[in-house]
């Protein structure tokens, strides 16, 4: 069973929500943490990382002996990686989108391929809880590719819990496809409605069932609730403001820690989601 | 042209209310909303467009049938897996490589170029501002970034503006790359968090990386006031100019409830003066007056 939670806008709570729904299920389960340009799970998980490996995307590397410079692979990259000038043949790695384009056109055989380093998957656990996390490298613009390795590594057995990056663009979409299930994390404020609504848009994209969390539910306007109940959408969680909260949060401190009597109501989050789940006909994966 | 883009690598630091507590406070700029994937600061200045155009992204690959013979060539080449067996095109998932377009020997595939998003250019009580919305599920979020900065640039030339301000995006990647490159400065907000902190240094190192000035300020800095020290004691080993420190205030919220920026909210409060404060030292900045003339004292209303 895949849950991905996500929020259009940032700073919701996507990460507090996965890692404290991690922590009250406990050992079984495996939490990922795709948001990749700014991985932040493993600050609340701390995770013992047990090892890491280094991502790489392949970009094409030119044999300038075989090279008749017939620019026949500059003229296939639609991504303008390549440029074919006098004797020869600049690759401008940033811009390669891996496609291989260049090394199925050439005519002389004279491409192959090498890599470019994304960045790190590193992985772990704690008390029974696997962990996996992406970190990309500072510079490097495509995150997408990470992203998908960082599912690509995940245990099908388990349950997995995956950390979206904020957004609605091709990130966030490669977190979410192929999930069972969204739990989208968002706050009672214009900003929180506005972005949330452009989440569930691309939710309703991919056609998987989705539900929120609020959190800060006391501070802003009741039109998030509207919008829940007009678009059918189950409030799973509310979350007041506590100023407690938000002070053990800085701390790096998990709520079901501080506060055991939410640990019954992160547990009981899940069971409503495998209701949903179960009722929309079983979970695609184990 | 001066720019200052206001980003913070991790989300919901109370980045687009500072930038808009800065156009209130900014006499003649350019507003330029480069958060375009989650674009929030529209809600607070209500523009009122005045222009508005296609963002036209890359293309996507589209089978005909009536041509296709099933050969499975675009199948095999496709690398992103966006080719079903029954040869039709998974637009979320095509990158828009067009290898297939190239190979197929029918030449079955069309490539139409998409209408991504759009961009506008509007009037707002504080000026004009450049602002677009990405589709959604949209890849080219960088193009669209590079494209509101552009275009936010020849309207502040045009306008004789003294500077624009950029609302820029969460994160490291393609649209926070192509929102810092070529910036005067970059003020960075964070939250006194273990992950307020972390982020901060992905994205100063990020800064370093393309050569911009950052300058800090610590927003909510009362929730964590050890954190506080620390981040700022980073920013100065760092070398980031430490610009000051904001209180948790709930009228940021309010304000932005009513659709307003915090100076047009209520009475005047600390939490005002100490966003004014933060205002000046941007503006008497070293990074903003390169030649040590302070000559944007007329952008304090
Ligand atoms: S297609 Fe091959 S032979 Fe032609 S310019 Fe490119 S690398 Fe050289
Ligand atoms: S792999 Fe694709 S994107 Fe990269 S250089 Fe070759 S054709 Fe261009
Ligand atoms: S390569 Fe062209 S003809 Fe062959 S399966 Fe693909 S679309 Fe059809
Ligand atoms: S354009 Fe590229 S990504 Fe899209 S379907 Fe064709 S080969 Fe695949």
């Amino acid at each position: 069973m895949i849950i991905s939670i996500a929020s259009g806008k940032g700073g919701t709570g996507k990460t507090t929500i996965s890692v404290n729904m991690a922590l009250a299920l406990g050992a079984g389960v495996e939490l990922l943490d795709c948001d990749v340009e700014e991985p932040n799970a493993h600050l609340f998980l701390k995770p013992k990382i047990e090892r890491s490996e280094k991502v790489e995307v392949p970009i094409p590397l030119v044999d300038l002996d075989k090279c008749t410079f017939c620019k026949k692979c500059s003229d296939i990259c639609r991504f303008n990686a390549l440029a074919v000038v006098g004797k020869q043949v600049l690759v401008f790695q940033e811009l390669c989108h891996s496609c291989g384009g260049c090394m199925a056109v050439c005519p002389e055989g004279a491409i192959t391929e090498t890599g470019r380093e994304l960045g790190f998957l590193n992985f772990g656990a704690r008390d029974g809880i696997g962990f996996i996390n992406g970190r990309l490298r500072v510079g490097e613009a495509m995150s997408p590719p990470l992203i998908k390795q960082v599912r690509a590594a995940a245990n099908p057995q388990r349950i997995t819990i995956i950390d979206a990056p904020p957004g609605t663009s091709c990130p966030v979409i490669a977190a979410m496809s192929g999930a069972d299930f969204i739990l989208m994390v968002t706050e009672p404020t214009p900003f929180g409605l506005h972005d949330l609504k452009l989440a569930v848009e691309a939710v309703r994209l991919l056609g998987i069932p989705c539900g929120l969390v609020i959190n800060r539910a006391d501070i802003g306007d009741r039109k998030v609730f509207d919008y829940a109940e007009k678009e059918n959408l189950p409030i799973l969680l509310t979350i007041p403001f506590d100023r407690r909260i938000a002070e053990a949060y800085s701390r790096g401190k998990n709520i079901v820690e501080e506060f055991p009597e939410w640990r019954q109501r992160f547990t009981e989050l899940f069971r409503k989601i495998e209701v949903i789940i179960t009722e929309r006909g079983g979970a695609a994966h184990a | 042209m001066r720019e200052i883009v206001i980003i913070s690598g991790k989300g919901g630091t109370g980045k687009t209310s500072l930038t808009a507590a800065f156009a209130a406070l900014a006499k003649n700029s350019v507003l330029c909303d480069a958060d375009v994937d989650a674009a929030d600061l529209h809600l607070l200045m209500q523009p009122v467009i005045q222009q508005m155009a296609d963002f036209m992204g890359g293309s996507k690959a589209l089978i005909n049938p009536d041509l296709c013979t099933s050969c499975g060539t675009c199948i095999d080449l496709c690398r992103f897996g966006a080719i079903s067996e029954q040869f039709q095109v998974n637009a979320i998932r095509c990158e828009g490589c067009g290898v297939c377009v190239d190979f197929c020997p029918e030449a079955a595939i069309g490539f139409p170029v998409q209408r991504c998003g759009e961009w506008y250019i509007s009037d707002t009580r504080f000026g004009p501002m450049v602002h677009a919305r990405l589709g959604i599920a949209e890849e080219n979020s960088g193009k669209l970034v590079s494209l509101v900065r552009k275009e936010a640039r020849q309207l502040a030339e045009k306008r004789g503006a003294d500077m624009i301000i950029t609302d820029g995006p969460p994160g490291i990647g393609c649209p926070v790359i192509a929102s810092i490159g070529g910036a005067t400065a970059l003020v960075i907000v964070v939250e006194p968090t273990v992950s307020g902190i972390h982020d901060m240094e992905r994205v100063v190192d990020l800064a370093a990386h393309f050569k911009v000035p950052g300058m800090v300020c610590v927003n909510k800095f009362d929730l964590n006031v050890e954190m506080t020290e620390a981040i700022e004691k980073l920013a100065i080993r760092r070398n980031i100019a430490v610009l000051g420190r904001v209180v948790f205030d709930p009228a940021f919220t309010r304000s932005m409830v009513e659709g307003k920026t915090l100076f047009e909210y209520g009475e005047p409060t600390a939490t005002r003066q100490q966003v004014l404060d933060i205002w000046t030292q941007i503006i008497k900045s070293p990074s903003m007056n390169t030649l040590g003339i302070v000559d944007l004292k007329s952008t304090i209303q």
